[in-house]
């Protein structure tokens, strides 16, 4: 089938003289996870802004479910949960509050509401929080609820708007574990942007690289590292005082000299022939260095970024307040 | 090492999709929905029931609602009574009702401080994304805040009542000045939250909002009469929409008579500026980005 979940063509988006984004394409398949992997100030943000029917694209079309954003915004909004930066909950009424409130403006009846906020609060482990205002709630348990909010409705698409921004490692995992169950259980297609290489690697079917407002990068994680080609050998001697030596043989070994200044300790080098590796054990194990590390990998998210844009994964300027 | 995971991670998920594409139509019925008349009203009173629960979670804001009225009574009534009618008693008489205006009048000020405040919370992001008409969330607030006027209004008779204030009518005139004014503060909220809506800064707002609402309450006849003033203010005072309301109020409470000249009039500008302000403000809050 030639239909896609998410489409989006040519999304152009200004705001006076910035462009924020600036002709991005994107496709995602239904029950998929598509990530929209960039810095700040990349364009993610007004991208899922658009495709939620929260601001109107200057050019460029999209369509979530078959329904375009902007002439039948009324279903697609039925059909998306939201939830980010942005889009949040209500700080001054209760977390079970927040869920019943949501539960009526979607037209479910008041037992219908109050018994969804119950069955999500027991889902994300908020039952004890439940009475209490969001305010008090912790990091992760915010999120859950964020993550809830946008659920009650049972939308076929959700959007997550940097969903673990700001949030510790433990809290980080639980976000992506429900992200992975949604997926799995309920078939849910989800958006993500993130500027967190290894999240979108974590939970991403594919992934759009965006800079500057375009699409400067499209494929799963495995094609993008493919994309930038070769792999990266990683020789760390237990000996620090034997690095220069380590890295002379490895120079030798590839013909080109390797780095061992960026990471200490570490000799890294760009390999283009996987069957180098048992020649450098050999030639190690010859010369009497024993390594504490010892890898063929491929590139990590970080240097694809570094390789497609020429700069590294940084702020771009700033995405325009509230935009 | 780590591309075997993935790659692993890959065939489950490309065999995960279970669910049909979602073509027009096709697995959710309902969409698209005729509109419902009376989803609006419904939204927007589920959003109205918002405002109040906010209200019960932050009892600071009881101290505006009552401490206002009650300081601005005991001085015009003390300060300036004496000076301004001769005798206290009688002055609490004439301002009581004015100040019932001026009470509800500077609240519905701040419903577009509360909005612009709210509006740059991520709830009303939420809002946006959800189906409900755009009215809603500004309806709910608008009527939220009504809702606190009652508390003010009974605020002002029940301290005006201890220190003397004595209605002279009954109690149908009563309800009906109350009604009056509840309609004019609900459509002067429009006003408010059309600048809630736009600027960006709650600061501004209230700047802005205290501008407007200066010449309004104080020029008018709600602290002195009109006659007592040079021809160029009663030329304001009598247009002034809240002068009506306050004759309105007056004559329903304590003067007697009839009311229903201030009445209409105080009507007719309540829905001129509802049918301005509120089908604005719901544009102004539909582009906003």
């Amino acid at each position: 089938m030639t239909s896609y979940a998410i489409e989006a063509e040519g999304l152009v988006k200004k705001y006076g003289s910035t462009t924020a984004i600036d002709g991005i394409d994107l496709v995602a398949r239904q029950g998929s996870v598509l990530a929209l992997l960039g810095p700040n100030g990349a364009g993610k943000t007004t991208t899922v802004r658009t495709l939620a029917t929260l601001i109107k694209p200057d050019a460029g079309y999209a369509r979530i479910g078959g329904y375009d954003v902007v002439r039948q915004s009324a279903p697609v909004r039925r059909l998306i949960g939201l939830t980010g930066q942005y889009a949040s909950v209500d700080e001054d009424i209760s977390g079970y509050q927040n869920l019943v409130m949501i539960g009526r403006l979607l037209d479910f009846s008041r037992a219908e509401a109050k018994a969804r906020a119950d069955e999500l609060l027991a889902r994300f482990e908020l039952t004890e929080a439940a009475h209490r205002a969001p305010g008090t709630y912790s990091g992760g348990m915010r999120r859950r609820l964020d993550l809830a909010a946008s659920l009650v409705g049972r939308p076929q698409f959700l959007y997550l708007d940097e969903p673990t921004t700001g949030l510790d490692p433990r809290s980080r995992g639980d976000v992506w574990e429900l992200v992975r169950n949604l997926v799995a259980e309920d078939g849910v297609t989800v958006l993500l942007t993130t500027q967190y290489l290894d999240e979108a690697d974590q939970l991403a079917n594919d992934i759009a690289v965006i800079d500057h407002g375009r699409v400067i990068a499209n494929g799963t994680a495995d094609s993008l590292k493919a994309q930038v080609g070769g792999q990266s050998l990683e020789i760390r001697p237990a000996d620090p005082a034997r690095l220069a030596e380590t890295a002379a043989i490895v120079a030798e070994l590839t013909g080109s000299a390797p780095d061992s200044t960026t990471r200490p300790g570490l000799v890294t080098t760009a390999v283009h022939d996987p069957d180098l590796l048992p020649y450098v054990v050999r030639r190690l194990d010859e010369a009497g260095i024993r390594a504490t590390e010892l890898a063929l990998r491929l590139p990590s998210l970080d240097e694809v970024f570094l390789e497609l844009t020429g700069h590294p994964a940084e702020d771009a300027q700033p995405e325009p307040a509230a935009a | 090492m780590t591309t075997a995971t993935r790659t692993a991670a890959d065939d489950t998920t490309k065999s995960a999709p279970k669910l049909p594409h979602p073509g027009p139509g096709i697995g959710h019925d309902e969409i698209p929905r005729r509109a419902d008349p009376f989803a609006v009203v419904r939204h927007s009173l589920t959003l109205t029931w918002r405002s109040l629960v906010k209200l019960k979670r932050q009892p600071e804001q009881f101290i505006d609602l009552t401490l206002q009225p009650i300081l601005f009574i005991v001085m015009f009534v003390y300060l300036f009574g004496g000076a301004i009618e001769g005798s206290t008693q009688d002055y609490l008489q004439f301002v009581l009702p004015g100040i019932l205006v001026q009470t509800v009048v500077f609240a519905s000020l701040g419903t577009g401080v509360g909005l612009c405040e709210d509006i740059n919370k991520g709830v009303f992001d939420r809002f946006r994304s959800l189906p409900i008409s755009r009215f809603a969330p500004l309806g709910g607030a608008v009527l939220g805040d009504v809702c606190r006027y009652v508390v003010s209004i009974a605020i002002v008779f029940g301290f005006g009542s201890a220190i003397g204030f004595r209605v002279q009518t009954g109690p149908l005139e009563v309800l009906a000045a109350i009604a009056l004014v509840l309609v004019f503060a609900f459509a002067m909220s429009w006003i408010f939250v059309v600048l809630g809506v736009t600027m960006r800064n709650p600061r501004s707002v209230q700047g802005t909002a205290m501008l407007l609402g200066f010449p309004l309450t104080f020029g008018a006849n709600i602290f002195a009469r009109a006659e007592t003033m040079p021809g160029w203010l009663q030329a304001w005072v009598d247009v002034n929409p809240v002068s009506h309301l306050t004759s309105a109020v007056r004559t329903l409470l304590v003067e007697g008579g009839s009311a229903t000249g201030d009445a209409l009039a105080t009507l007719a500008w309540a829905a001129v500026i509802f049918a301005v302000f509120a089908p604005l403000a719901v544009h102004k809050y539909k582009t906003k980005t």
